[in-house]
């Protein structure tokens, strides 16, 4: 098994099912539905068990990169097919393969129309994802990147909501406008240093000047894609349009492509130029987690409270990644992973009563305790996690990224700090609307409380969270190295930019 | 004297020159019924017989004959089996609708022979006054598929509008060619070229005037900004496999025709063209993606759409390098794949035995055509250039070559122009996959249709798996290009 691609498997295993799915299912509309859900069901649920294999066979101890695996492509241009995973990375696959199959079950009754297609659309999904936290390549990875818009666009746009072109055309027009900029800047660095190869980009030292433009030609695509306060705008449309699944993917995953994007390309990459616009990227951190936070606690949409509490959380992901020492990179990563659950947990939470009253607004509930016990507590264990309670893996993450902030900044740590306050006012707040109080809308009373599948949905996300916060060891173990590997590398870099400048103005 | 190695070396042209005349004659004579479909298919064989030589048997050497006049070499081959390539699918495609809508004469698939004879020609023309005859045929042939139609009055208008414009240009252009050879002294590429090798700062003004009247004149062809204002009109008015044809063959003739044109003659003077290549290029790839917003017919869309084609391809060659003409050669391979799928889509668009252009009518077709809608969306997001479609290859080859001859404005406009464009072409698949069916296209769709869009959907898709042969190709074509003296 050691020659195994197992990657390679991963990313194309659901692209392989979407297109037997596409071909392949027939019938009557009832059977079409049926077996694409279980198909789709099945792929995904493959796929993820596949890629525990890399939890298990990852060894904690190296920075390198592992699973690796390289065929030519391009060979004329000297780019290649190249993938594998580090302790960066190894973690947002297992969270795409095992959302993607939490996410068909949570659509399981809520998509009636066009089954099959949603389910092709969201297996092509799950290999774009995949694929982009694998691969090695800069020019595959940029393929992947986008190609993660197409399906996101259409499950957006066909299965969404009453404003969902206007969101799709949103999301996608957004997101590539940033895209395109780092593919120029893609290019540069390709003919500057004759490679896409991550691995060699990462050795290669940019002159300074130049990596101010890369820097900035990559923010603009990264920036858009975590969304950091002012171009976060697209998020709360998309979340609000999309089906449930969607934005669970969307909070889960594709937001965590343009933090991933800081932590591979512009800091080891560019590590002068990030350093020179770390400020800048504290005050828009620091910007988004105070404003969308308070804009948060203002919402009537349960959505998009939500979504705007991701790009909070967002913001202190950003932080930490621009703290640059161990702590806080840690922290980044796990902040991203228990988003990543959390967030995505809620929006399926906001799903359960929205399948059942098909409405999102807030003053639409309340006293739901009285009649569904089960999804108050459920809920309760995520509003909690999302505030950071300790025992969450909320509370880890934010801990962590505090800890690191602080040793660069006390002003970043304690303004992100009065940013988890809030956070505890708006969850808090929403949780009291919707869970509690009188039960006096008469269709509330005859809701019903989670059934067996959505408990199945819940049941996964409550372990990792709990697991996540009481003993995070076993995740932080397999970041440590490459983080400790990235930190060192950064500040090696730095200090040698500094030596060199110090040397010429001896000189 | 013509020699035997002369002949030889235009072959294929005289081949299918030779078999137009003879499929006359077949036309003529066979019954009446049946001389469309017995000459379209003759030709569409003519043509493959050619193609199948020219990828397979055809060497890459280059071969100057019939006294200068006429080369043929790697880059010649590669653009014509294009041209060819184009010619088929056309052909093919278009069977049922020339049928249908009242232009089944065997003189269209003849026209189309005709025109593309015009393109190899000028495609291997080595000489400014081979070009233009090259130029000519293929335009005169053109302008009267463009009025195939007689008795549609839309048709007859694309066909005037098409013939005065065109003949404007022409005129720009021989008047260009005369100012050079006025001031050059001499017609042929290679003696131009050795005139400006490494001078570039002799050239005297009215050199650079006849060369600006010559672009010019080529701009019109390839409908690049400011002469693009035919391109919308024409595309519209003339029957679809017409605008199908005018929208690949020609347009990889003329694109060809400007690389060779500027890089081999002029190549040493790219410091005063260069200008106006960049200016004709950032204008095309601006007014493609904006105008095109506006658009509710098809077929405009598709015009303006082409307009803003040219103006990436138009990146390549002012790059000057063999990178850039690599760039758009693998550029225009793909443009021809994609846009010949997305018409062949148009030509699908038909509701009870009538065709429909207005983009609403594709409202919901994913419902009633899921394959056909696949197809949709695969070419659209291609033209966009969004990975992985081949589309995107073509743009990054450019962009590429354009970011290594450090054109950086270009570039960045190049690529913002590119997002406004994907607004439109996500217009439409939005109204596809968007919106509620109105009215149900025919089913079935026409079997070659079927095929075509099958096919060229493939290959735009899964063009990213196995990139080599084209790209290998395109840098063997550059590259015989660049090996010329000058």
């Amino acid at each position: 098994m050691t020659d195994f691609p197992l990657l390679s498997f991963v990313t194309f295993l659901p692209l392989a099912g979407a297109i037997m799915i596409l071909l392949f299912v027939r019938g009557g509309a009832e059977d079409v539905a049926r077996n694409s859900r279980w198909g789709a069901f099945w792929v995904s649920l493959v796929t993820f068990f596949a890629s525990l294999v890399l939890w298990f066979k990852f060894e904690t101890g190296t920075a390198d990169f592992q699973f690796v695996e390289q065929h030519d492509w391009l060979p004329a241009y000297k780019i290649g097919y190249q993938m594998g995973v580090d302790g960066i990375s190894v973690f947002f696959v297992l969270l795409s393969t095992l959302l993607t199959p939490i996410c068909i079950l949570a659509s399981w009754t809520a998509i009636q129309e066009r089954v099959k297609e949603f389910m092709i659309a969201f297996l092509v999904l799950e290999t774009m994802m995949v694929g982009m936290f694998c691969a090695l390549d800069f020019v595959v990875f940029y393929i992947f990147f986008e190609a993660v818009l197409i399906p996101m666009f259409l499950i957006i746009g066909v299965w969404g909501g009453p404003r969902r072109v206007y969101a799709a055309f949103k999301f996608f027009l957004y997101t590539l406008l940033g895209s395109v900029l780092m593919l120029l800047a893609i290019i540069v660095m390709y003919i500057v240093a004759g490679s896409t190869d991550v691995p060699t980009l990462m050795q290669f030292k940019f002159d300074p000047s130049l990596q101010t433009w890369l820097w900035l030609a990559f923010f603009a695509s990264f920036a858009v894609k975590v969304p950091m306060w002012p171009v976060h705008t697209w998020l709360p449309d998309a979340h609000v349009e999309a089906p449930t699944a969607g934005s669970v993917i969307l909070a889960g995953v594709l937001l965590k492509m343009g933090a991933y994007g800081f932590l591979r390309f512009s800091l080891p990459m560019l590590p002068v130029a990030s350093e020179f616009f770390t400020p800048l990227v504290f005050t828009l951190s620091v910007v988004a987690v105070i404003y969308t936070s308070l804009v948060a606690l203002a919402q009537e949409d349960m959505k998009k409270l939500i979504a705007y509490s991701s790009v909070a959380h967002m913001g202190f992901v950003t932080v930490g990644i621009f703290a640059v020492n161990q702590q806080a990179v840690e922290g980044a990563i796990i902040q991203m992973l228990s988003h990543g659950f959390v967030s995505g947990a809620l929006f399926l939470c906001v799903g359960v009563v929205y399948d059942r009253i098909h409405s999102r607004e807030i003053a639409r509930y309340g006293g739901l305790v009285n009649r569904m016990p089960k999804y108050a507590f459920v809920f309760m264990l995520f509003m909690l996690a999302s505030v950071g309670l300790p025992g969450t893996s909320g509370f880890v993450g934010e801990f962590l990224i505090m800890l690191g902030a602080f040793e660069v900044s006390t002003w970043v740590a304690f303004l992100i700090a009065t940013g988890m306050v809030l956070g505890a006012a708006y969850m808090l707040y929403l949780y009291r609307r919707i869970i509690f109080g009188d039960l006096t809308k008469d269709d509330l009373k005859a809701i019903l409380d989670l059934n067996g599948r959505e408990v199945a949905i819940f049941a996964p996300l409550v372990v990792l969270v709990l697991w996540m916060g009481i003993y995070p060891a076993p995740f932080l173990d397999m970041i440590s190295a490459s983080v400790t590997n990235l930190v060192d590398n950064y500040h090696g870099a730095l200090a040698a930019v500094e030596t060199g400048a110090a040397l010429a103005a001896y000189q | 004297m013509i020699t035997t190695p002369d002949l030889l070396a235009a072959g294929p042209e005289i081949f299918i020159a030779a078999m137009g005349m003879v499929l006359m004659m077949v036309g003529v004579f066979s019954p009446e019924k049946r001389a469309l479909g017995i000459v379209s298919g003759l030709t569409v064989a003519s043509f493959t017989v050619v193609l199948a030589y020219y990828l397979f048997l055809a060497s890459g050497e280059r071969s100057v004959v019939f006294a200068g006049l006429f080369v043929t070499d790697a880059f010649a081959i590669f653009m014509k089996a294009l041209v060819l390539l184009g010619g088929i699918l056309v052909l093919l495609m278009g069977g049922s609708f020339v049928r249908r809508e009242g232009m089944a004469r065997f003189e269209f698939p003849i026209l189309v022979l005709y025109a593309t004879v015009g393109m190899m020609m000028m495609i291997s023309a080595n000489d400014l006054i081979s070009l233009y005859m090259g130029l000519e045929l293929q335009s005169l042939s053109l302008y009267v598929i463009a009025a195939i139609q007689r008795d549609r009055v839309r048709s007859s208008e694309a066909g005037l509008k098409y013939f005065v414009l065109g003949a404007l240009s022409s005129g720009l252009l021989l008047y260009g060619c005369s100012m050079i050879y006025g001031f050059a002294g001499t017609t042929q590429f290679e003696a131009l070229a050795n005139l400006f090798d490494g001078k570039s700062a002799e050239a005297s003004a009215g050199l650079v005037v006849g060369i600006v009247f010559l672009s010019a004149g080529l701009a019109f062809k390839v409908s690049a900004v400011p002469f693009h204002m035919w391109t919308p009109d024409v595309y519209e008015g003339a029957p679809t496999p017409v605008t199908a044809f005018f929208a690949v063959a020609p347009k990889v003739a003329a694109v060809a025709l400007f690389l060779r044109v500027m890089l081999e003659p002029f190549g040493g003077l790219i410091e005063e063209w260069r200008q106006v290549i960049i200016v004709i290029s950032i204008a095309s790839m601006v007014l493609g993606a904006f105008a095109a917003i506006a658009q509710n017919n098809i077929k405009r869309l598709m015009a303006y759409s082409s307009i803003g084609h040219v103006g990436y391809a138009l990146i390549g060659l002012a790059a000057g390098s063999e990178e850039g003409l690599r760039g758009v050669l693998i550029y225009m391979a793909i443009y021809l794949v994609m846009n010949v799928g997305a018409f062949a889509c148009i030509l699908s668009m038909k509701v009870n035995d009538r065709m429909v252009e207005n983009i609403d009518d594709l409202a919901g077709t994913a419902k009633s055509h899921p394959m056909m809608a696949l197809g949709i969306l695969i070419f659209m997001l291609s033209l966009a250039g969004i990975p992985p479609m081949a589309g995107f290859f073509g743009k990054f080859f450019i962009f590429l070559s354009a970011i290594e001859a450090k054109l950086y404005t270009v570039a960045v406009i190049g690529v913002l122009s590119s997002v406004v464009g994907a607004y439109y072409y996500l217009r439409i698949v939005k109204i596809v996959f968007f919106d509620d069916l109105l009215e149900k296209f025919d089913k079935p769709i026409d079997r070659p249709l079927r095929m075509i869009m099958a096919a060229t959907g493939v290959v735009t898709l899964l063009f990213f798996i196995w990139p080599s042969p084209l790209l290998d190709s395109a840098s063997v074509a550059a590259a015989a290009l660049f090996a010329t003296p000058g």
